[in-house]
């Protein structure tokens, strides 16, 4: 791999990276705010992109397609919430069946497997041929920052707000929130609603970009969404610190990572095919430091070592 | 301002393991009464609570919160008329929230929640002055996060936001528990000053019988679900600790069997 080829493939991993980062602040809100694993995403981030491609296609224009692709993501999260709280089953179960469903959705949505949505016959916002030769302003990742930028914006204020503090508090203690009067169900509903719409208006994004919506585009999503969580958390943690903007922050942050990691291992000459497996496997790790941290390194009095982080 | 009108509960109907928890249990609450109970294990003490606040629904029977029936009210909406202290301090409170925002939360017990400000600059200069009045220093940490407080502490600010809204009833579950001796002692000594400054009308489990005579106007005993013994006024202040054991074994036929109790 020469330096040129690795530096050529930078802008476009930081590109993906922003995008995927979008989708990994929805993955923040529901894993981190409103502590459930919620695996509607893989089929959400999807119907983002599908929708918003078919829009584009039938001659929509680019804004309006997102907003639609963003509500069909909050319509996802709304029968996820449903199936949890409503119907009763386990979260984690509620976003596998959604997500099921979601995949023959998707296929009907789009009438087959996969749609293009070229460059050069639509009016993208983003794409990969916008990273290079382009005026600034329609530079991809300057737009897809702004995007992160305005969002992390909007859930700061939002999570601020009386109803915000109460999806926050009924991730944090059920029994306390409920004790204070917030409608426990509700706000877990409202959450995953927000989240799916965030990562549907990532898939929708990730369309543009790569040019085409595809059934399996977001397979695995949410192992990659949790990898940029927990990235940023790991590499950013003590640097972006306190605020809850700079713990979003840190999420797009760690979604940049991952693809810069994601592009040089490929570069490097790793099987694609691996590339899934590999993420499962630091995702994996990762999640199973800080158990053993408190399984295998508490001592009363650590002398020396360096952090096991 | 409570009303148990022979409220049953059993856990597990129809297997083995079914256990009466409420067995026809009527209590009359009056306007500004301070009812300590106390009861062996599996009396039924913490049962009664959660029916009160409505952690599920009774078999049959009415709950009456200040004249309105909640028996049929989910728990978050009869939060309204109730302000809560847990055995667990890690129950009442919002771990990663700070104190600040954990209050905020308290004040809007009842209320719609909308899109203003979570805490209000207005709030944050009121909360400083109550937890200054707690004098464990928590006014200057205002932003920190609950979770990184002792259990002590926690309990003190989980009983301030019990009684931010004045409930109509406060319920203590056993709140002091869970805490070493001296904690217990002040957190217990803040209960009191709080119940009597907004006279609030309250119900305190404990396990300790002599903060069960000493705290309070009157004194109920439970066993296998319902109340056994009542004693309020005069006959209360009068009570012993050996009264009290001898009253169980005559109302119940049995020993007290709670080492927990006895030893404290």
């Amino acid at each position: 791999m020469s330096l040129t080829t690795f530096l050529n493939a930078m802008p476009g991993a930081v590109a993906q990276g922003l995008i995927w980062g979008i989708m990994a602040i929805g993955v923040y809100i529901t894993y981190k705010v409103l502590d459930i694993a919620d695996l509607t995403v893989d089929g959400s981030m999807c119907t983002g992109g599908a929708v918003c491609a078919m829009m584009m296609i039938s001659g929509h224009g680019v804004a309006v397609s997102l907003i639609v692709a963003v509500l069909a993501g909050m319509l996802a999260g709304l029968v996820t919430g449903i199936f949890h709280t409503f119907m009763g089953i386990p979260a984690i179960l509620a976003g596998i069946l959604t997500q099921l469903s979601l995949y023959s959705i998707n296929l009907k949505i789009m009438g087959k497997a996969n749609v293009a949505l070229s460059v050069r016959n639509y009016d993208v916002l983003v794409s990969l041929n916008y990273i290079r030769n382009v005026p600034f302003y329609k530079n991809t990742i300057l737009v897809v920052a702004i995007f992160v930028v305005v969002l992390i914006a909007f859930l700061y204020w939002y999570f601020g707000t009386e109803m915000g503090c109460g999806v926050r508090a009924t991730g944090n203690n059920l029994n306390m929130a409920r004790a204070q009067g917030i409608n426990t169900n509700f706000y877990k509903v409202f959450g995953l609603v927000i989240s799916n719409g965030i990562v549907a208006l990532s898939g929708a994004l990730l369309a543009q970009y790569q040019g085409f919506a595809d059934v399996n585009m977001a397979r695995g999503a949410i192992v990659i969404g949790l990898a940029a969580v927990i990235i940023g958390q790991a590499l950013f943690g003590r640097l972006l610190r306190g605020n809850f903007a700079l713990k979003l922050l840190r999420v797009a942050l760690g979604g940049i990572v991952y693809f810069i990691v994601y592009q040089t291992v490929i570069l490097a000459g790793l099987d694609p095919d691996l590339l899934k497996m590999l993420s499962a496997v630091v995702v994996a790790i990762f999640l199973a430091v800080p158990y053993w941290k408190t399984k295998y390194f508490t001592k009363p009095s650590v002398k020396g070592g360096k952090d096991n982080a | 301002m409570l009303e148990l009108q022979h409220v049953y509960k059993t856990f597990n109907p129809g297997t083995v393991n079914a256990k009466t928890a409420l067995d026809d249990l009527c209590l009359t609450l009056n306007d500004g009464d301070f009812v300590t109970v106390i009861g062996g294990n599996g009396a039924g003490k913490s049962t009664m609570l959660n029916a009160i606040s409505g952690v599920w629904k009774p078999d049959s029977g009415k709950v009456i919160i200040d004249g309105v029936d909640v028996t049929n009210m989910p728990e978050y909406k009869r939060a309204k008329f109730l302000g809560r202290v847990f055995q667990d301090p890690m129950m009442g409170t919002a771990a990663s929230m700070g104190i600040d925002e954990n209050l905020a939360l308290a004040a809007r017990r009842g209320k719609r929640r909308g899109l203003a400000w979570g805490v209000t600059k207005k709030e944050k200069a009121q909360y400083r002055d109550l937890l200054a009045s707690l004098d464990l220093g928590l006014e200057d940490r205002m932003t920190s996060k609950v979770g990184l407080l002792s259990g002590g502490q926690r309990q003190a600010v989980t009983l301030l936001m019990a009684s931010l809204q004045e409930p109509k009833l406060l319920l203590l579950d056993e709140h002091t528990a869970a805490l070493d001796p001296k904690t217990a002692a002040k957190v217990l000594a803040l209960s009191d000053e709080i119940v009597a400054r907004n006279r609030l009308t309250t119900l305190m489990v404990t396990h300790n019988m002599h903060d069960a005579i000493a705290h309070g106007n009157r004194l109920i005993m439970m066993h296998n679900g319902r109340v056994i013994l009542d004693i309020s006024g005069e006959e209360k202040k009068k009570l012993t600790v050996e009264d009290l054991l001898e009253k169980f074994t005559a109302v119940s036929g049995q020993e007290f069997a709670n080492d927990r109790a006895l030893l404290s």
